[in-house]
Order: C-alpha cells, then structure tokens, then sequence
C-alpha cells in the first residue's frame, strides 16, 4: 500500500499490552486522521502513557497491531520507528543534560538530514543543521538559553525543550506525553500556543491532563479507561458523552468547565 | 566538548592554544635534556595518547571501560611483530609509520570486542570489559607464538626500514616521533568531538534512551566509538612499542587498564585536556614521586580517593572552575581562603605522611635499622615517642583541616553563587 494513499497516520487495531499478569492495555482501537490534533484524556492510571509507548516503540504490544501510516510498525525499534517519521516527547523531561540547548537541538536534526554517523565531517560546518537548530531554538523561545547547558534551565524551558527536540528533526507524526505537566497557568498557555505553531500542518498526538489545554487545542478526543478506548469524538461530543461522564465521575465538574 | 573553557573558541584563540602546543611539543626536550627527561617525556607521550583515546569511551560517551590496556597492548603486538616481519624482510613500511599500523590493529580488535562489549551499556558494558580485559591477559600465556610467554616479544627499532637522517638510536629521535604522533593524534581525536558522530556520542552519554527517540541506534553509536578509540589506543600501543622496543603480556593486562582510568579521572574526564593533564601526572608520579618515597602507590591511592570524593570533575575542572573565578575578578576573595585551607591542612599533611612512612620503615626497611628520615628528622620507630608525635600531629591536623575545609567552603560557596547570579544576569 503506498503511504500517499492512506488516510490515517496512526491506526490501532485490537492492541493489548500485558505486564506480567496485569492487563494495562486490553483491545484498544484507536484511528487518528492524517493532519488531525488528536488528543487522549483519561484518569490517572488508564493506560495513556502505555499507549504512547507501544506507539513509539519503547514497548512491544503483546498483540494487536500498530501501524504508522499504513506500515505495521511491530518489532519496529525506537530509532526506526523514529526513521519512519514519528517523534515523541516525554512526560518526565528526557533531555541532553550536559549538552547545550542548540547542542541539544542540533543533535536531533541531525539523523533527519542524512548526517547518520559520520565522523568524517565538521559539525560546524553543516550549515543546514545550524540554521534548522537555530530555527527550532528561535521557535522554542529559547534564543536566550542558546549556550546553556540543558540541565541548568527552569522546568517550563526544559518542557519547551522537550518539544523543540521532538519537533526538530521534521517528523509528519508527532506525540506529546503531558506536554504542560506541572506548568503554571501562564506557562501552559504558552506551551499550547508553541505546540500549535510547532505542529502546523502535522499530525499531533498528544495526552494531556489539563482539560482546558485539551479542549483549546485538540479536533478530536478519545477518552481511555482501564486500558480501553471507550469514545472518540469532538470535543463537543466528549462533553455530552454520559459515558465519559461516568467515568470521569471525580473529574466530571472538570469536564464541564 | 569544550578545550577548557565552557564559552565558544575564537579562531585566534584556537590558533594560540595548538602553537602553544606544537611549541611545547618542540621545545620540551631542549630544557629538560637529561637521558632521564627524555624517557619520561617519551613516556608522557605515548600515555598521553592512550587516556585521551580512553576518554572518548569514558568522557565522552559515557563508557566505563576496564580493558582499554587490551586495545593499547594489542596494537603494541601487532606493531612490534611488524617491525619484526620488516627486518625479516618479509614486509616493507617505514619505522615512523609503524604506529599507524599499531593503530590498524587496535581498530581491528576493537570491531571484534568492541561488537560483544557494546551490546551492553552501563554497569553490564563495564563488567563485559572486565571479563574482555581477563580473557585477553590469560590468552597471553596460551598463545607464547603471538604473545612471546612470559618474556614477551623484543624487537631492535633501529633495524628497521629508514628515512635518511633518522636511525632511531638516539631517544631524541623517538621523542620526536612520539611527539608527532600525540599531535595527529590530539587534534584527531579534537576533530572527532567536533563531528557529527562525536557529537551523538555525548547525547548517547547523556541521555541513551532519548537518543534513540531522535533516529540513533545507540548500540552502533558505542561501537563506533570503541572502533576509533581503539584505533588511537593501537598508535599509542606502537609508539610504545618503538619506545621500549618490547611488548609482554602485562601490556594487555588489568593493571595499565586500572593506570589508564585513574590518570583520565585524574586529569579530568569533562574536558578535552583532562587527559593530557592525566599522563603528565602519570608521568611526574612515575619517575618522581617514586624517587622520593616507598609508599608513592599508597599516596597516589589516597590522592585518587579525595579527587573521587570532592573533585570528581579532575584536576582540569579545578583549573576550570578557578579560573572562571579569575575570570569574574572574585580571585582576591579566595585568595585568604586558599592560604586558611593549605594552612590549615598542613599539619594533616605531615602527620599522616609522617605515619604512613614510619610504617614503611618498620614494615618494608627492617634490614636498614629501625631509624628513619622524614622530612629531615631523624625518627627512630621502634620507640613510642616518634609515634606518639606524628599521631598527635595528626590528629591535630584533621582538626585544624576540617575546620580550614569548612571556612574555605563557606568563602567558596559564596563566590559560586555570586558568579551563578552574574552569569544570570548576564543572560537576562
């Protein structure tokens, strides 16, 4: 099948994932459209960030399949999977610590433009990979921090960090775990309207706590609990889905916010 | 990975430090031109090769290696069978190219150890080389044809093929030939940091799990990296092999691999210089420290010991870190805390060394009488006076030190914050 044809960037079919004898995820189906910003929500302990590492490949699904435009992508190690055209970023902050932010930022442009794993080649001298670094930096709001070493910036530039890697190297398929996690009011507006440049004209996944981040940025929203996806739909639909409703039932006064 | 400074190089700046360091190269044995000074600074050289090539497992990858020995002896084998294969006339390469071919063996077993070690990182990584490290220093003893048996291979470097002028009788001329080497080999292994691999590599160190999330695969990112470290270990294990015109079995074995880790650390893994600064000390300790005491490998274990413990950066990131202090003009307030330390931690000093001696002679210099010298005092140890002495001293001393230590923290934390809070001001 060839990938132009294929309406979907990521289909799950029937994917379960076992721990031992825990089912953390049991038949999940998930399709998320081409160019779409698809959000999952879902109580503490559903099964999102699961979700995401079967995605990206950090997991192996028991069974199912997973497949990133229309290519299964089972058995698929990260790097390849990340190869194929999807990037991820992390809920806990999964930086270059002792790198620099451009550093940190150039070294994942790098596979995208071809440099693989040459040493044969000056660094400084790649200029596509200085501008694309420079660019994302710039993008990030980090042009300040350019020569920092990554471990030393405040939360919310690290979680803008955390992005900038995930953006930079071009993929079509991007997915955010929790992008404004512990971030103050002002911070997450902010992070949203990053995430919506950042992803313009992209496929976004993403799973997210914060409702109003959710609601502001996705088109659709599956909502997963215990490990199953019980409803996809706009944001609209969500809010008037008695089913989620139920299951939200601490949260609910949330949803209707 | 920065030369000293964490600030980007200016191009004159650049410039200044390699002809400083050509100039050192070149001048060196002019001043210090004893037979003596020429070994130690040939010495120098050669290890200086090696903890470099050692840390960009270590520094800059984030590899824990406890057989790098395997990729220097190795490659000091297979330089010196060369040499042995050219005056059989069974071969042709010049002498001064025989470290390339040192160099090509190293490379070699790294493809064919570094493919079993780097399936692993971490701890199993460290452990794999340990195990890689044995294997080879027990084969040394099975196979005698290729690691010559207890007696290892000798060779005569002045029988080998020339380049008119040069014999390689006088060690002058293999100073030169070593310095030549450190300095391809020095501004390689720079040019490699500066690269796109070198650059993944210190991602990988950082951080291996994102790296595979930005399209690496870390495994071929540490294999290649043992491939080229190896590469440069062989040169420095061929130059040694033209150096001392013998290569045994200990050459492979787990003591240079620990000697090689502890100058790197030494000398500072965090920076690129860290391991030159490493063999230098190597070096210095070596010839003079052993001149001057018994108990040289005990002090150097202590010294090794108190850097672990309070200066895990190395000798270079204490340079680093004074001189960004010199660098902030906040020097005139450590100055009052570094004489309150060094005074302070005197008395320590010459208890605890006093006693470590007494110890020596009563232990090791038992034919000699039971009087010692320390420090120009006549001690006799089999009294209790003497002893009774250095302990009190001692005692005393790690008093008055704790309590120096404790000042000189005080004035030093308070220098860091302030140069912490310029810095980000400056950046605001």
């Amino acid at each position: 099948m060839n990938a132009l044809d294929v309406q979907n960037a990521v289909e799950l079919r029937a994917v379960r994932k076992n721990f031992g004898k825990t089912e953390i995820i049991r038949c999940a189906d998930l399709v998320v459209p081409k160019g779409q910003r698809f959000a999952i929500i879902g109580p503490n302990g559903a099964g999102k960030s699961t979700l995401f590492n079967l995605i990206s490949g950090r997991f192996e699904p028991t069974s199912g399949d997973i497949l990133l435009n229309g290519r299964s992508l089972i058995g698929l190690k990260p790097y390849q999977i990340n190869r194929l055209g999807l990037a991820r970023s992390f809920q806990i902050t999964n930086i270059f610590a002792r790198l620099s932010v451009f550093e940190n930022i150039r070294c994942a442009v790098l596979w995208s433009l071809g440099y693989k794993y040459a040493f044969w080649r000056s660094l400084d001298r790649l200029k596509d990979a200085r501008l694309r670094a420079e660019e994302v930096v710039e993008q990030i709001g980090l042009k300040r921090r350019r020569d920092s070493p990554a471990g030393l910036l405040t939360y919310a530039e690290q979680r803008a960090l955390e992005i900038g890697i995930t953006v930079a190297g071009g993929a079509e398929v991007i997915l955010l775990d929790e992008p404004t996690a512990g971030m103050s009011r002002s911070e997450s507006e902010q992070a949203v309207e990053l995430i919506r440049t950042v992803t313009h004209g992209k496929t976004l996944l993403m799973v997210e706590h914060d409702m109003s981040v959710v609601f502001g940025l996705a088109d659709q929203i599956s909502v997963v609990v215990y490990g199953e996806v019980i409803a996809t739909d706009s944001p609209a639909g969500i809010r008037a889905n008695l089913r989620v409703q139920e299951a939200y039932l601490g949260t609910a006064q949330e949803l209707q916010r | 990975m920065s030369f000293l400074t964490h600030s980007r190089l200016h191009v004159s700046g650049a410039w200044l430090i390699w002809g400083t360091y050509i100039a050192v190269l070149i001048v060196a044995p002019w001043v210090f031109h004893s037979n003596l000074a020429l070994t130690v600074l040939s010495q120098i050289g050669a290890f200086a090769i090696a903890t470099l090539s050692y840390n960009m497992l270590l520094g800059q990858s984030g590899m824990l290696s406890f057989g790098h020995a395997v990729y220097i002896g190795l490659g000091g084998f297979i330089a010196i069978h060369t040499m042995n294969l050219v005056v059989a006339g069974k071969f042709w390469i010049p002498t001064s190219l025989i470290p390339l071919v040192g160099g090509l063996g190293g490379a070699f077993f790294g493809v064919v150890f570094g493919y079993v070690t780097t399936k692993r990182s971490g701890t199993t990584f460290a452990m794999i080389t340990l195990g890689i490290g044995e294997l080879v220093a027990s084969s040394a003893l099975t196979f005698p044809g290729f690691f010559g048996g207890e007696a290892g291979i000798t060779t005569d470097r002045t029988l080998g093929v020339k380049i008119p002028g040069i014999t390689y009788g006088p060690q002058i001329q293999v100073y030169y030939l070593i310095a030549f080497w450190l300095l391809i080999c020095t501004a390689g292994m720079y040019a490699f940091t500066r690269t796109p691999l070198g650059r993944i590599a210190n991602a990988v160190r950082d951080n291996p799990e994102r790296a595979q999330f930005i399209g690496y695969n870390t495994q071929i990112v540490r294999f290649l990296v043992v491939i080229i470290a190896g590469f440069f270990a062989g040169i420095s294990g061929g130059l040694s092999a033209i150096n001392f015109e013998i290569v045994s079995s200990e050459n492979v074995g787990a003591a240079v691999s620990g000697l090689v880790l502890l100058f790197t650390f030494l000398g500072g893994a965090g920076t690129f210089v860290g391991p030159i600064i490493g063999a230098v000390v190597y070096a210095l300790s070596y010839v003079l420290l052993s001149n001057i005491t018994n108990a040289w490998l005990l002090y150097l274990g202590l010294i090794f010991l108190i850097m672990v413990m309070y200066a895990p950066g190395g000798i270079s990131s204490l340079l680093q870190m004074n001189l960004r202090v010199v660098r902030f003009g906040q020097w005139h307030r450590l100055r009052l805390a570094y004489l309150v330390l060094f005074t302070a931690a005197l008395p320590l000093f010459f208890g605890v060394t006093t006693l470590i001696e007494m110890i020596y002679a009563l232990q090791l210099d038992v034919g000699n009488g039971t009087v010692t010298h320390v420090y120009g005092i006549e001690l006799d140890v089999a009294h209790a006076v003497p002893w009774m002495s250095a302990a009190g001293v001692a005692i005393l001393g790690a008093f008055t030190a704790f309590q120096g230590a404790r000042y000189f923290k005080v004035r030093w934390d308070s220098v860091q914050r302030d140069i912490a809070l310029s810095m980000a001001k400056a950046a605001a």
